[in-house]
């Protein structure tokens, strides 16, 4: 894939993360001002006029740069809102971390914000322009259920076996969610109450899918050479990728559901980019996009971190766990955050910031060196892909 | 009675909509029914409560909502939900306040004032009036609204002197929830129901009030031939005016309107009986106190019929939603959800902005970072309800939905800063210009999914408005 990457030219040297959940008296503007104001305030010395762009991310939330600009007063700066599904947040970040690249700007912010709750819905709503009535209307837990019965079978998985993969996934995430003050669940959860929970569709019970919160992040983005001036500890990218798929899945009698033909891609070149090999033993820690629990499955191998086909067997070893080999979704992922579109990548790599600074408190890992966030958005079969790879030292 | 003993009225105020159906145009347009004079016609964007809104604000005169409120209608809008909690939020009452609705019945009224004179707080008496096209209820109904602030002291401008009730339970009208319009028995056997039960409350009432000769005698009742006969028994001079002529019978509200009338010109020392003949009947009697000369002027019944708008009877019974005309291609507007409407409580319904602390800007909504000084969490709440602004510009949108179109937007500046945009209630398009004074009214934007959208649009100030 065409990308040269900007490995090291750019580094984070603050963020701001609000807690994700049920925010009834928090409207978006107070989460982008939460959001943007902590950020700020992580780096001593730096003004909101000291920023010269921003970027926002956000589905649904609002339109056009003046979702950002009004609350916050940005006077007469460029503001670009991006919207990309699920990977909105990221989408931001990833603009941002460009134009500072190109020299275009010194100092960005990224910025991404939802507010899912205040709809009532149930579950995630895509909002849609005026269409004549004959697009699919399957729910998002029913089209990630398709993963699993497909996994089951390519590989000879039981489906008592997968409901125990899906359970384990479910209840790793939730014993990191458990410990972190900004996840909107934060207990533990019982393996027997995962799997004995109500079915939503498919072998999907309610604690295989994600939950539904409000949430808003930040990031300030300068040039890597700049990034001392800031602060001691940046943090460095070393690969921001993102694929669009062609959306082939719903038409090709050849895509099997057990995999998102566009993480791979992505994946692929992420990792050239910031010159992986072996993502199994390269990356220290990752926060992927376990929207429901299947997916998390299917990225691990997706993501090069498992063989095809032994994915599931790494799952139930705890590889995945904190304490494993390749810990992912160390601070809870979607499950403990619930998925506000617009700020989940930007979460993710508040996780990686303060890992790979040594602030993540109880949950924190020994020594990690390059930390991967990874969103999709879509169905399987047609979604949109992001990874990114950050690390704490600059080669 | 020392001053210090007395109970009563301490303000009050009355709200008429804006328009009027001439009862002509009934007879003109079906063949049928109809009659001399007007009906008073809440707009499309009324409510009895957004009505009951409007009669509470004038009957304040400066004081803050009472603690306690409530409200009278046969029409709420909406059942299973308080409607006198929207009353008092759009007041900018405090949490600690009690408010409560009183039945879908005409007597809900007496059972209002009652409990307002009781606690020394408001009542709010609010109606919409329908019936079948052609009905008589159609023609002889109107719509309006009026507030009573009840307390003791001084600052009573009508004290109570007695009070006497009969109860009866026949059927004389009825609705079962849901029906638009009521349905009536035959008028002369509600007659000779009511007229002893009236003369039974009136017996009592002055009897123990000590008052056998009434300055002003009111009776208000749905059955209109009743209450005649009931007037009949006093001299011409005491009589009322009932308001059939210009107001209609205004349910719920309607005993309310005539006495606000009878208050707007009473002299102190003149006493006043007040009937409601609803399912038995209640009379009260009152002495107007010196205090009476505390009322305000110019906002008064008589100068609220002196301005007035005509609308047409299709028109009319679109708005009550008796005609179900073709709508524009537009999106159905989208109900208010109900946290962030909680969130804005102080915004949405009481129409308070944000002043900054740092640099006084008014932010109209408010603002938690001013949009002059950038301050952060440093800014106050500014009432914006009862200022008066003026068009800075305006527009006239005939694509955007509305029962009355084309909707008129307009651009205003508050007396003493804020600036905001917003609908142009009770417009005439043609007559909209830069510079037009305008005040806050407090109405029904639109219903979906069974949600009633309430906000504040901006009036022209008019006399008697």
């Amino acid at each position: 894939m065409a990308s040269n990457g900007i490995r090291d030219k750019v580094a984070i040297v603050g963020m701001g993360c609000t807690p994700f959940g049920e925010h009834w008296d928090r409207s978006v503007d107070d989460l982008l001002i939460d959001a943007v104001t902590e950020c700020i305030g992580s780096v001593p010395g730096v003004e909101k006029d000291d920023i010269d762009a921003f970027w926002l991310g956000t589905m649904g939330s609002g339109s056009s740069g003046l979702t950002l600009s009004r609350p916050l007063k940005i006077g007469y700066k460029p503001v670009t809102r991006v919207e990309n599904y699920c990977a909105t947040g990221s989408e931001s970040f990833r603009n941002a971390a460009y134009a500072v690249a190109s020299g275009a700007y010194d100092c960005v912010m990224a910025v991404g914000v939802e507010k899912l709750k205040d709809s009532g819905f149930s579950g995630l709503v895509i909002p849609t322009p005026a269409n004549d009535g004959t697009e699919s209307e399957l729910t998002a837990p029913a089209m990630f259920s398709l993963l699993a019965p497909s996994y089951s079978k390519k590989y000879g998985v039981d489906a008592d076996t997968m409901k125990e993969v899906m359970t384990h996934i479910a209840w790793k995430n939730h014993v990191n969610g458990a410990r972190n003050p900004r996840a909107q669940f934060r207990s533990e959860v019982a393996k027997e109450t995962i799997s004995c929970s109500p079915l939503v569709a498919g072998q999907l019970g309610i604690f295989d899918c994600s939950g539904v919160s409000d949430g808003a992040a930040a990031a300030l983005i300068v040039r890597a050479e700049d990034a001392h001036r800031y602060t001691d500890r940046p943090i460095y990218i070393k690969a921001l990728s993102f694929v669009a798929g062609p959306a082939e899945g719903p038409l090709d009698p050849a895509y099997d559901y057990t995999t998102f033909t566009e993480v791979v891609r992505c994946a692929e070149d992420a990792y050239a980019q910031a010159g992986v090999k072996d993502p199994r033993t390269e990356i220290s820690m990752a926060e992927v996009h376990d929207c429901f629990t299947p997916t998390e499955l299917v990225l691990m191998e997706d993501l090069g971190f498992s063989e095809r086909g032994q994915g599931w067997k790494d799952v139930l070893e705890g590889f995945f766990d904190l304490g494993g080999g390749l810990p992912v979704n160390p601070d809870g992922g979607l499950k403990s955050f619930g998925h506000p579109i617009g700020a989940s990548g930007l979460r993710m790599l508040f996780e990686m910031w303060l890992q790979l600074r040594g602030e993540a408190g109880e949950r924190q890992l020994a020594s990690p060196r390059l930390g991967m966030t990874h969103n999709l958005g879509g169905a399987p079969g047609a979604c949109v892909s992001f990874a990114s790879i950050v690390g704490a030292e600059r080669d | 009675m020392s001053s210090d003993a007395r109970r009563g009225i301490v303000s009050y105020g009355a709200y008429l909509p804006y328009h009027r159906l001439d009862r002509t145009s009934i007879r003109s347009t079906l063949g049928q029914g109809g009659g001399a004079g007007t009906r008073t016609v809440a707009g499309y964007d009324e409510d009895s409560t957004s009505m009951g809104v409007e009669a509470a604000r004038r009957a304040l005169w400066g004081a803050p909502t009472p603690e306690s409120l409530y409200f009278a209608t046969t029409a709420p809008a909406y059942a299973d939900k308080t409607n006198a909690t929207a009353i008092h939020a759009a007041l900018g009452g405090s949490r600690e306040g009690f408010a409560a609705d009183l039945g879908a019945a005409v007597r809900g009224a007496s059972g209002a004032l009652r409990a307002a004179a009781a606690t020394g707080g408001m009542a709010v008496l609010s109606d919409i009036r329908t019936g079948r096209p052609g009905s008589a209820d159609e023609s002889a109904g109107g719509d309006g609204a009026v507030a009573f602030a009840f307390g003791t002291g001084e600052r009573v401008v009508a004290e109570i002197l007695a009070q006497a009730s009969v109860s009866a339970e026949f059927l004389d009208r009825w609705r079962v929830p849901g029906e638009p319009y009521s349905r009536v028995w035959e008028e002369r056997f509600g007659t000779q129901a009511y007229l002893p039960l009236i003369t039974d409350a009136v017996t009592r009432a002055l009897k123990s009030a000590q008052v056998e000769a009434p300055t002003h005698v009111i009776v208000s009742s749905p059955q209109a031939r009743a209450a005649r006969a009931a007037l009949g028994a006093f001299p011409t001079a005491s009589r009322a005016d009932g308001l059939e002529l210009e107001v209609g019978f205004a349910g719920a509200a309607h005993a309310g309107l005539v006495l606000a009338d009878v208050l707007d010109r009473a002299a102190p020392g003149e006493t006043v009986l007040l009937v409601v003949a609803a399912d038995g009947a209640d009379a009260t009697v009152l002495r107007v106190t010196d205090a009476i000369t505390r009322r305000p002027t110019g906002d008064g019944v008589r100068d609220q019929l002196a301005v007035s708008r005509e609308v047409s009877y299709p028109d009319f019974l679109t708005w009550r939603g008796f005609l179900d005309r073709e709508p524009p291609r537009r999106p159905d507007p989208e109900r208010p959800a109900g946290p962030p409407a909680a969130r804005s409580q102080r915004w949405k319904y009481a129409f308070e902005g944000s002043r900054c602390l740092a640099c006084s800007t008014v932010n109209v909504p408010p603002q938690r970072v001013c949009v002059h000084c950038g301050t952060v969490d440093r800014a106050e709440p500014v009432p914006l309800a009862a200022t008066r602004a003026t068009v800075a510009t305006f527009t006239i949108d005939k694509l955007a939905f509305s029962l009355a179109p084309p909707v008129v937007d307009v651009v205003i500046d508050f007396d003493g800063g804020g600036r905001y945009g917003c609908q142009l209630a009770d417009a005439d398009p043609a007559a909209v210009a830069i510079g037009d004074r305008v005040e806050m009214t407090f109405r029904r934007f639109h219903t979906a999914g069974g949600v009633h959208n309430y906000f504040w649009k901006a009036r022209p100030v008019r006399e008697g408005h």
